[in-house]
């Protein structure tokens, strides 16, 4: 394809070859990939991409590969959702829910940067694959990795819930259980990425894997029709995601392909860890570490990566930052289901949570477009809700029994 | 008593392999430059323009400087300082 300059410090612009590193050698700034814009606006167009199938590589020319993909190849295109009664109960004039409760095959938006890490894995020689993961990513990897055949080693912090590590089992990787927390297992998988010739996903190939989320913002534009919204509520772990959704709009507006641009990025966490919207808040550039404790394990990294240019996104743009509490999370769970039949992780809860405090305080406004990306799927993380939903009816295997457990219910007992 | 200096593996080429050098009381920045007169080139690359850099974080006893006085913080006899690449993806 030819559209890709090399990497980029994105501290001191020192390009370096594309290459499977990460961090420039001379400030210890991360390195990004950089295109040639001018070649990819006359290879692409509105009418191009609506030819293509419908997966996330229809963007391919603004994704960091040289070939043909390699992974997710039924992977991305997941509905935009017009979500009217929720935003009724919002108060809100337009909202839409992008919904990567349902990306194939692992449910949740690592489908994509993994597709694209994949790929590039296997262009770079690599016969192993791995990742430090919260869970989700986990999933994305044992299961692409699979199908591409890959060696794999997961590194999952032990307190993750049950569910979340049988599904990554079930792909059968190499899956390693550290006593620590995301951070600590952060850590010790850089020390391993630096003796081992392996392909660590979020480490070594996060130039190019951390790309694969702009898919998620090229589909929000391409199916409001060609627009970006007004405002758009993105979950925060590391930072990366509401990085590269404000880096997917700018594309599109530099190549051309959208006409205007005032979309304001807002930042979600969780109270229990809340790195990021806390310097919004404070209105500082400097990230304080926090050592996380909340229901939202996919969003429990203390010590954010991109946290630095996610916070920087959000005050450049007007939007800003909330943190909710666990209670408010499992509330949001509930509202989302209830309104729009959509059952979210924990993290889809921070995100309508937070989206909830934005509009009471007047920082989002009512009206205008407003995307609110739910980003994982909670059937994975089923133990959050526990003695928090409604208790079953349980009944003998008779008519009986039935109609007075119905008289019951009928009387709202 | 002087001031512990702990250097990060990627600048350790510039102290002849050392990991741990003396620095000089003051300020943060007064140390670096400092530090820079005995190592050539290692200034420039943990600051610019008299500030440090965002991906190189410095403690003082184990404090993050960002969450004390910044470049500004005082360094005093017996003090430690430990230089640390922040990477993407986590401290290393």
């Amino acid at each position: 394809m030819g559209h890709i300059k090399g990497l980029k410090c994105r501290e001191c612009g020192r390009e370096y070859p594309i290459e499977p590193i990460y961090v420039c050698e001379f400030c210890f700034g991360p390195l990004e990939v950089a295109y040639d814009y001018e070649s990819i606006a006359g290879a692409i167009s509105r009418k191009k991409i609506e030819s293509r199938q419908q997966n996330l590589w229809r963007y391919k020319e603004l994704l960091p590969v040289d070939g043909e993909p390699q992974a997710g190849l039924n992977s991305g295109f997941t509905p935009l959702i017009k979500a009217d009664a929720l935003a009724k109960v919002l108060g809100l004039d337009e909202l839409y829910i992008k919904d990567d409760t349902v990306v194939h095959p692992t449910l949740s938006f690592k489908d994509r940067v993994v597709s694209i890490a994949l790929t590039k894995a296997k262009e770079f020689g690599f016969d192993t694959v791995a990742c430090a993961s919260t869970g989700n990513l986990a999933h994305a990897v044992s299961a692409h990795g699979a199908m591409a055949g890959f060696k794999r080693f997961i590194f999952i912090p032990a307190t993750l819930e049950a569910s979340k590590i049988v599904a990554s089992l079930i792909y059968g990787p190499n899956l390693i259980v550290v006593d620590g927390n995301y951070d600590e297992v952060n850590r010790l998988c850089s020390e391993v990425a630096n003796k081992y010739r392996w392909a660590f996903v979020n480490i070594n190939i996060r130039p190019f894997y951390a790309e694969g989320s702009k898919t998620l913002g090229f589909e929000i534009v391409e199916q409001l029709g060609w627009k970006a919204p007004d405002n758009v509520v993105v979950p925060c772990a590391s930072g990366s995601l509401l990085t590269k959704i404000w880096k997917s709009f700018r594309e599109f507006k530099d190549i051309g392909i959208l006409k205007g641009l005032k979309t304001k990025v807002f930042a979600a966490q969780a109270a229990g860890c809340s790195p990021i919207s806390t310097a919004i808040k404070n209105d500082t550039d400097a990230i304080r570490p926090v050592k996380p404790d909340t229901i939202a394990k996919s969003l429990a990294i203390g010590n954010p990566a991109d946290g630095f240019y996610a916070s920087r996104v959000v005050r450049e743009t007007g939007g800003y930052a909330e943190d909710v509490t666990d209670q408010e999370i499992i509330d949001a769970i509930k509202l989302l289901a209830k309104t729009e039949g959509i059952f979210a992780e924990t993290a889809g809860g921070v995100t309508l949570a937070a989206t909830r405090k934005l509009i009471e305080s007047g920082r989002l406004k009512k009206d205008g477009v407003t995307v609110i990306c739910i980003t994982g799927n909670g059937l994975k993380t089923q133990e959050a809700l526990q003695g928090h939903t409604m208790k079953p009816y349980h009944i003998n295997p008779n008519l009986a029994s039935f109609e007075e457990t119905l008289g019951k219910i009928k009387k709202g007992q | 008593m002087a001031v512990k200096v702990r250097i990060p593996t990627p600048l350790q080429r510039l102290t002849q392999g050392q990991e741990e050098v003396e620095g000089a009381t003051g300020t943060i920045i007064s140390l670096v430059d400092d530090l820079d007169k005995r190592f050539p080139g290692i200034a420039e690359r943990i600051s610019e323009n008299g500030k440090i850099r965002r991906f190189v974080n410095i403690y003082l006893n184990d404090e993050d400087i960002r969450f004390l006085n910044v470049e500004e913080t005082i360094v005093k006899d017996g003090d430690e300082v430990s230089i640390v690449p922040a990477i993407a993806g986590g401290r290393q």
